[in-house]
């Protein structure tokens, strides 16, 4: 290094035109450089929040406090695990997560006999959507069901479960609609959000073209009250037109860009 | 024909030449997935054993899709060149391996070599290849491509710069695009990854791209990797289409899961190359593709996911790609459990479209649900570029706010430059020094207001700002 040269700052921060951009995107822009490295504050927040998206997909749900949540507000209550045995397992293995043993769906029948609409909550890939927007989503979306007289006859909580294990658990139980509530990948955003698939009539084997998607459930996000309004909106007429996915979609588009919701959409992923 | 190895006192048979390949893949979870994976570590080094052993000739004989069944089979097999093959053609897979690594191996030699070797000869070698085999002889694979700069000269590695937005809104891209130019991104590609569909939205997005380009005169070129059919559209509208993008995969089935054929990427390269866009080459196309495409598509044929990869890079090298790049830590952790399954992954890929003539580009990256993190993607990306790497992906902050997965930042890029002293592409990195973002030896000048001292970028803000 010469002498003659002033020392250059060790961080040059973006400039304040540049922290404009700001403005236009969530995306990480006008970070500024250490070197050509990321300043520490910036990769310490990346690191937190990616480290929250982990614990969201690697802490189990606090499985005994919902059920006692659940029986709270008069929901009868069963609990299931499916053939994926362990997280491990589960992410490496989305087929065994769509499925239950067939034991453990006889329980099922045995628990809660015949159900016309039940509500199935995973854990999916988010404890933490499980934890802070179900108990939400349901208060909110239970009384608008039971007004258009679609009462939610039972409630069943999976541990290790993929959306589409809603379709033994809702064959099993004889159910015109399952509606599942799920934890959604995290992304570094956003950890904790819900997503709700509606299927009417569930049974194995059913694409995803079959289901109906309320996705991004959080506060930050589609709201619980706003995410109950628009499912119950879908129930009322999955189960009055008897159909689900793609199908209900059409027919419903321009109803729904009337109301002005917030977006829904069939997906094939979970 | 079968295949068989005896080690102490056990015979291991695999009954084909695909049964054989899936048990010698190391460990992914996608082939345990498939079932198809070895049973054990001893058995998975048994078939490497009995691969290692096995004629490359037998890989123009056996069935891996069905020919009759199958236009990438077909693509594969009436293309070969025999005469390119004669050179490896008495050898095993483990001769070929050691010809490889050895000095006879040479870019020229590598090169001529190309047409006389099929995907799953490829695939075969790499299944015997450490990681520093992998890097070694890829290094030593010559493969150059232009449009508006040149893509692959030694000594560099270029940087997409994916500047994707939630919404596709035109501020909010047009941010993360000033935000990587200004960090001295994007001389492979300006490339946006659409939320939407649309032609109309195809159109925005690529009129902003080129808007912006051709504002600043940046000797790059611009996409968005909307679905080919909807580039046609767009290109019969007069939208400026630089490159045609398009996720392809291995087999017949698992394109049409894409819905796409050989055929329509024809039809669609056409359409480019009637723009005349290119300056200084006229390789128009963009492709990605990642193991375990095929599996998803449940159009695998039985075939361990790096085969299907590979055979993806014969689809790719019929169209003469500009860039070619694997998603590989995209698809998730059923396909690619961990950071080492990812980086094995990656390596593999590079290897094999390289060795097939491929501009090959690598997206070094995550989701949320693997077991991998940004600590895996420095190592990644370092080996890639010891190993040749003609582009990797950059987008803000390492953080893809649309897709929702992680990949490298701008600053990523900087960094690795910074270490092994690999440069961009050279009209690229001239256009960088011209306007003061660069010194003479590509490093960022520490004042980054170059660009708005021109006017460019300030007024290209106040563009935006109109536009809201």
């Amino acid at each position: 290094m010469s002498d003659d040269k002033p020392a250059l700052p060790a961080l040059v921060p973006a400039s304040d035109s540049l922290s404009n951009l700001r403005h236009y995107t969530a995306a990480r822009v006008a970070l500024g450089r250490a070197g050509n490295a990321l300043p520490t504050a910036a990769h310490l927040k990346f690191t937190l929040d990616h480290a929250r998206a982990r614990d969201a997909v690697w802490s189990a749900v606090d499985g005994g406090r919902l059920r006692t949540a659940l029986e709270a507000r008069g929901f009868r209550v069963a609990t299931v695990h499916s053939l994926a045995e362990d997280r491990a397992t589960y992410v490496r293995r989305p087929d065994l997560g769509r499925r239950i043993a067939p034991e453990a769906a006889a329980a099922l029948a045995d628990a809660l006999g015949p159900c016309r609409l039940v509500v199935v909550v995973a854990d999916g890939l988010s404890a933490a959507a499980v934890e802070a927007n179900v108990l939400p989503t349901l208060d909110a979306l239970a009384p608008r069901l039971a007004a258009d007289g679609n009462a939610v006859d039972a409630v069943v909580v999976v541990e290790q479960g993929r959306v589409a294990v809603g379709d033994p658990i809702g064959a099993v139980l004889k159910a015109d609609l399952a509606i599942v509530l799920i934890g959604e990948r995290p992304g570094l955003t956003s950890a904790d959000s819900l997503g709700c698939y509606l299927t009417f009539r569930p049974r194995e084997g059913l694409a995803d073209s079959a289901r109906n998607c309320v996705s991004n459930i959080r506060p930050d996000g589609l709201a619980p009250a706003d995410a109950a309004y628009k499912i119950a909106w879908l129930a009322r007429e999955a189960l009055r037109r008897e159909i689900s996915g793609i199908d209900l979609k059409e027919e419903s588009a321009a109803e729904l860009t009337a109301a002005k919701r917030a977006e829904t959409k069939v997906v094939g992923t979970d | 024909m079968t295949y068989a190895i005896a080690l102490d006192d056990t015979r291991w048979v695999f009954p084909d030449l695909r049964d054989l390949m899936a048990k010698a893949t190391p460990r992914r979870s996608g082939d345990e997935l498939a079932g198809i994976a070895a049973e054990s570590a001893v058995h998975r080094i048994a078939a490497q054993m009995a691969l290692a052993d096995a004629p490359l000739a037998d890989f123009l004989g056996a069935e891996f899709v069905p020919y009759e069944t199958d236009e990438v089979t077909r693509l594969i097999l009436d293309g070969h060149d025999a005469a390119a093959f004669a050179p490896v053609a008495s050898m095993t897979v483990g001769q070929f391996r050691e010809w490889l690594l050895s000095p006879l191996a040479t870019s020229e030699a590598l090169t001529a070599l190309r047409p006389g070797l099929t995907p799953e000869m490829v695939a075969a070698v790499s299944k015997l290849m450490r990681l520093q085999d992998l890097v070694l002889v890829a290094a030593k694979c010559r493969v150059v491509t232009g449009f508006r700069n040149t893509i692959g000269q030694p000594c560099t590695f270029a940087t997409r710069l994916q500047p994707n937005h939630p919404t596709d809104d035109s501020r909010g891209i047009a941010a993360s695009l000033i935000d990587g130019l200004l960090l001295g991104a994007g001389d492979a590609v300006f490339g946006v990854n659409p939320a939407t569909d649309g032609v109309q939205d195809y159109c925005r997005i690529v009129g902003l791209l080129d808007e912006v380009r051709g504002r600043l005169k940046v000797p790059t070129q611009t996409c968005c990797l909307g679905h080919v059919t909807t580039a046609i559209k767009a290109i019969e509208a007069g939208a400026p289409v630089d490159l045609v993008f398009q996720s392809i995969a291995g087999s017949e089935g698992a394109n049409a899961g894409f819905g796409v054929n050989l055929a329509v990427l024809a039809e669609a390269r056409d359409a480019a190359l009637s723009l005349g866009r290119g300056t200084v080459g006229r390789n128009v196309m963009y492709f990605e593709t990642g193991q375990g495409a095929a599996l998803s598509a449940n159009a695998h044929h039985g075939v361990d996911q790096q085969t299907m990869e590979a055979r993806a890079y014969a689809v790719a090298r019929h169209f003469e790609p500009l860039l070619v790049n694997t998603v590989v830590g995209f698809i998730g952790p059923e396909y690619l459990y961990n950071g080492k399954e990812i980086t094995r992954a990656g390596l593999e890929d590079h290897f094999c479209g390289k060795m097939l003539g491929l501009p090959m580009g690598v997206d070094v990256c995550y989701t949320n649900h693997c077991d991998a993190d940004q600590d895996d993607m420095d190592a990644l990306l370092l080996l890639l570029i010891e190993a040749g790497v003609s582009f990797v992906i950059t987008v803000p902050g390492a953080d893809d706010v649309m897709l929702n997965y992680q990949s490298l930042s701008y600053h990523d890029a900087l960094g690795a430059r910074e270490i092994t002293g690999r440069r961009r592409a050279p009209e690229f990195e001239a256009w960088l020094a011209e306007v003061g973002l660069t010194d003479g030896a590509g490093r960022l000048n520490p004042d980054p207001q170059a660009l708005l001292g021109r006017g460019g970028l300030a007024a290209l803000t106040r563009h935006l700002e109109a536009a809201e």
